[in-house]
Order: structure tokens, then C-alpha cells, then sequence
């Protein structure tokens, strides 16, 4: 989108063992600004821990992220200080947790959730934020009236969507989710799928979305990895690697899909 | 009477020490908590174990001690504390402001102003000013490492959404020589600009949670605030019905079970001060001496 030729993020080798166990080996890819890349497998296949480790949550055995940064100087995040990696993580970077209530402030109103990121860089206007508050949840499609009750309050729809604006008000481009439709019931998933693919859009982010739905994943992304055991076994453009799988196991995976 | 069965000021020589390592550290970081080796004391936490083992430390042969509680001279906390070190230091100890060398204080800086001779220590029950809102201590202390305040913010927004005016009345975070968040104690807001560039050296100890944490003198401490809701001093509707003074933070006492109330200093000196020269509010028993109120 910028032109650049240099990638967005590029992980190369990033690997990790817990305890002798590897459930991450000797990964690698790159993502762009605007693209959507989804990384999919079934539980324990290393999934979420790719996730951590390229956010700067987890910190990898061996390898290195790479992260093009506002300025395009590009930077290993693992060599981040901790106040370089917090601003990073608060202005160009969201997180979308599955639980929404491990990326929200339960306690803490709609209003003062979507605010944190911009008193945590130092606006200090009160009204500005509330007004900004006010502009992110129509967008995420809560009723503006709902501002200041607390996410408790809230449906598990709503509470994503708020988990979603909370993360966008600072305009980062680039946003990792994991699981962003877990544990929602199909209608609320439809609308959530919808709503994200259209801010996406709108606002051009890049997004490392982590899911074991292959139906998200055709919805929502431009490519896909294919983990299995801690390794990526296939990876390409979405359909291409949905309508015509190539490893064995890519193959199992997507006929043990359900037709509804 | 004498001192025979204690060592002077009750405390051992080395933990004296010890927390004086502590204090030079707290002044040498202003707004700071820097941890200490807390002992038990002959009293339970919450009562002033932090700061008995500050004013210990502290405290030489010559020291004149106040000890004040809400502002009291006259209340359990302060007289016990103040018979403690009568005791176990022979000290001299005054409820005279301007006398007092060494103020331990509860909920309060007195009213009369401070000056470079003097130090107050503050008694302290949660000194963490984050501890509310994150509950790690581990992520607490990074983020006084990085000065990673948000947060702080949000507190005090939620109180503008919820009341329509930051309703945080005491413990008012308090940026410290532009660096530190430091909670002041439970002091009302009220007392909150007291701090700012006071002559007076400030110490706080906090026993139960083991930390020690100074403002040294001539300091700036800044109250947070939003620059749409700036901080506000608390104001009395009522002079003191005892004094008549408008300028000091007043306690509102039930008179009678029919919604009779009146309001009268917290400080208790800074009234006493006041009527004994002559100043008079209007629920005094022998008014209109001075200025009667009406």
C-alpha cells in the first residue's frame, strides 16, 4: 500500500520449546500493510504461541520478527526496550483477545476502555476523549448511549466489538487476533465477521489473525498458514490453499468441515 | 520518666539505621517507594506502624513531637502515639504546630504553615497510588519504571463519566518533582497543594506494606487532572462555628438526631490558636468577641 518493498512484519526461524516440548519450529512469513493473513491448525498445533512470540508477548528460543516501524526504520522486536515495545504495542499495534474479558477493563466504563490508549500517550482533554470514545463505538456499532456502563454489562458480541474499538482509536496498522469469533453463537459471529472485514478494509490494517475456523478464514483473509505440530506445512493464498489443499493434512483439515 | 527499659526511641540502633537508609534513598528519588525491612510494632497495622518507625528513626534528644490524627491533636491515635515516644525517647512533644520539629500526622498537614525546620511524617495504609487499578506489584513497579501512567487517567475519567466532576475527595494522585505518581495518603484533597514546594521536609512511611517513600523540601507536586476538568480545592460553605476561620478544612459533627450539625476545624490547633486570639464563629459559648459571624 505505501509502496515499500520492505514487509510490514517478516518473522524468520522464530522457534520455541516449553520444556524439551517444541511447539514452535523454525517458522517464518511475511505480511504487508492492508493484507490479512490467517494462521489456522487444530489445538496444540503452536498457533497461539506463534501469535505471542511475534507480538512480543512470548519470547522465542531463536529467530527474529522484524517490524517496519512508523519512521520505516525496521526493528527487531525482540531487541525492543520495554517502554519501546509497551508504545509500540499501545499506538501501532492491537491485540484482539478471544476472552474478551483479558483485553478489556471489566471495571472501567466503555468510554474509559476506549480512552486508556489515548491517555496512555498523554492526551489529557477530557472531552476530546469522550468525543473520540463516541465516534469509535458507533463505528463498532454499539449504541452511543452505552458509553459509560461497564463491558459486564455488555453481551459477548458487544463486548468483542468494544475489544475492537478499544484497540483501534490510536490507528495502528497492525492488529493480531486470536480467535476473534470464539464462543459466539453463528448470528453474532456473522455480524462481527462482517464488521471487522469492513474496517479492514476502510482502514487498511494489516491483520495476523489466528483461528481454527476455516470458514473465518475464507471470509476474512488474503493467506493462510497451515500449522501442524509446531510447523507450517502449507501455506498460500486463501482459496487457492482452501479450494485445492496440497499437504495431506491441509486436505483432512478442510473435508472435516461441516456443510451446513 | 525514664528510659531504662528501651533503647532510645524503642527501636534497636541497627534497624534505625536501616530505615535511614531508607529515608536518604526516598529523598534522594522524590515520590519513590523504596522497600524496607518494616518491624512489628506494639500496635496494630493501620494505627501508624509506618510512620512510628519513620519518626523513630528520626527523631533526636532535642526533637519537640506533634502527632496528629485527622487533624487532632486529642484523638486515641495521636495521644497514644505521642505518650509512646514520651516514653521511650523522654522527648518533648507540644500539640503546637509552630513548635513541633518532628509532626507525625494521619490524614492531615496541619493548617498553620511549615517551615524548613520541621518535618512531617505521614502515616500510610496502601502507598501504591496504581493498586486499584492493576493488582500485580510486579506490574506496578514497571510501570513507575516507565512512567507508564495511563492509567491513572482512566481512574479519573471514570469519575467525570460517573459523577460529572472528578469525585476523588482524599488520596488525590500526585505527580512528584515531574517523574513519580505518589499517592499523598488518605490527606483530603484540600491539602493537596500544601505539598507543593513546602519548606518542610515530607516522609511517608507505610508499615504494613513495607515501603518508604519523600518529598524532599521546595518539591513540585502537581495534582493530576484534565485539562478540561482541572483540579479543585475543596470549599466550605460554613466558616467554623467555633473560630469562624474560612480557610481550613472543616469536619461536619452531628449536634442532634433532628439534622442539626455544625462544622468546626479538623485541625484542632489551628482553631485553638484562633479563639485564643480572640476569633469567634457563631456557635461559640462566648461569642462576639472579635469577628462573630453574625
Amino acid at each position: 500500500m505505501s509502496g515499500s518493498t520492505i514487509p510490514l512484519l517478516a518473522a524468520a526461524h522464530v522457534s520455541k520449546s516449553y520444556g524439551g516440548r517444541p511447539a514452535c519450529r523454525d517458522v517464518g512469513f511475511s505480511i504487508d500493510e492492508g493484507e490479512v493473513l490467517a494462521i489456522v491448525g487444530e489445538s496444540g498445533s503452536g498457533k497461539t504461541t506463534l501469535l505471542n512470540m511475534i507480538s512480543g508477548r512470548l519470547r522465542p528460543d531463536g529467530g527474529e520478527v522484524l517490524y517496519r516501524m512508523r519512521d520505516g526504520s525496521q526493528r527487531n522486536i525482540l531487541d525492543l526496550s520495554e517502554a519501546e515495545r509497551r508504545l509500540l504495542m499501545r499506538t501501532d499495534w492491537g491485540f484482539v483477545h478471544q476472552d474478551a474479558a483479558q483485553g478489556l477493563r471489566m471495571n472501567v466504563s466503555a468510554g474509559g476502555n476506549i480512552g486508556e490508549r489515548l491517555m496512555a500517550i498523554g492526551n489529557r482533554h477530557y472531552g476530546d476523549i469522550r468525543t473520540q470514545a463516541e465516534g469509535w463505538l458507533g463505528r463498532v456499532e454499539i449504541d452511543v448511549g452505552r458509553l459509560d456502563d461497564k463491558p459486564t454489562a455488555f453481551s459477548g458480541g458487544m463486548r468483542q466489538r468494544l475489544q475492537i474499538a478499544r484497540n483501534l482509536v490510536t490507528r495502528p496498522r497492525l492488529i493480531f487476533m486470536d480467535e476473534p469469533t470464539g464462543g459466539l453463537d453463528v448470528s453474532v459471529q456473522a455480524r462481527l465477521l462482517d464488521l471487522i472485514r469492513g474496517l479492514v478494509a476502510d482502514l487498511g490494517l494489516a491483520v495476523v489473525l489466528v483461528t481454527h475456523d476455516l470458514a473465518v478464514a475464507r471470509l476474512l483473509s488474503h493467506r493462510i498458514l497451515v500449522m501442524k505440530d509446531g510447523q507450517v506445512i502449507e501455506s498460500g493464498l486463501t482459496d487457492r490453499v482452501l479450494d485445492d489443499p496440497q499437504a495431506p493434512y491441509t486436505q483432512l483439515l478442510v473435508s472435516s468441515v461441516l456443510a451446513a | 520518666m525514664t528510659t531504662t527499659a528501651y533503647n532510645f526511641a524503642y527501636l534497636d540502633e541497627q534497624t534505625k539505621r536501616m530505615i535511614r537508609r531508607a529515608i536518604l534513598k526516598a529523598i534522594a528519588i522524590p515520590g519513590y517507594q523504596v522497600p524496607f525491612a518494616s518491624r512489628e510494632m506494639p500496635m496494630p497495622y493501620g494505627w501508624g506502624t509506618g510512620g512510628i518507625q519513620v519518626t523513630a528513626a528520626i527523631l533526636g534528644p532535642d526533637d519537640v513531637l506533634k502527632v496528629i490524627d485527622q487533624g487532632a491533636d486529642d484523638t486515641t491515635n495521636a495521644v497514644s502515639i505521642r505518650a509512646f515516644f514520651a516514653k521511650t525517647a523522654d522527648i518533648a512533644v507540644t500539640t503546637k504546630t509552630e513548635d513541633a520539629t518532628i509532626i507525625q500526622t494521619r490524614h492531615r498537614i496541619p493548617e498553620a504553615p511549615l517551615n524548613a525546620d520541621q518535618v512531617l511524617v505521614y502515616q500510610v495504609p496502601i502507598p501504591e497510588p496504581l493498586r486499584f487499578l492493576e493488582p500485580r506489584e510486579t506490574e506496578t513497579r514497571t510501570m513507575h519504571a516507565l512512567s507508564d501512567y495511563g492509567l491513572m487517567h482512566v481512574k479519573l475519567y471514570e469519575d467525570i463519566a460517573r459523577h460529572g466532576h472528578i469525585a476523588t475527595s482524599y488520596d488525590y494522585p500526585v505527580e512528584v518533582a515531574g517523574r513519580y505518581v505518589m499517592d499523598p495518603s488518605p490527606i483530603p484533597k484540600f491539602d493537596n497543594p500544601k505539598m507543593d514546594d513546602c519548606p518542610a521536609l515530607q516522609l511517608f512511611g507505610a508499615g504494613r506494606e513495607k515501603r518508604i517513600y519523600a518529598i524532599p523540601p521546595h518539591t513540585r507536586v502537581v495534582s493530576l487532572d484534565f485539562e478540561d476538568h482541572p483540579f479543585e480545592r475543596n470549599t466550605f460553605d460554613h466558616p467554623c462555628a467555633m473560630c469562624g476561620a474560612t480557610d481550613s478544612y472543616l469536619d461536619e459533627v452531628v449536634t442532634d438526631d433532628r439534622g442539626g450539625r455544625m462544622y468546626v476545624c479538623s485541625d484542632t490547633d489551628y482553631c485553638e490558636t484562633r479563639q485564643a486570639a480572640g476569633h469567634r464563629g457563631k456557635m461559640h459559648s462566648d461569642p462576639l468577641v472579635k469577628d462573630a459571624a453574625e
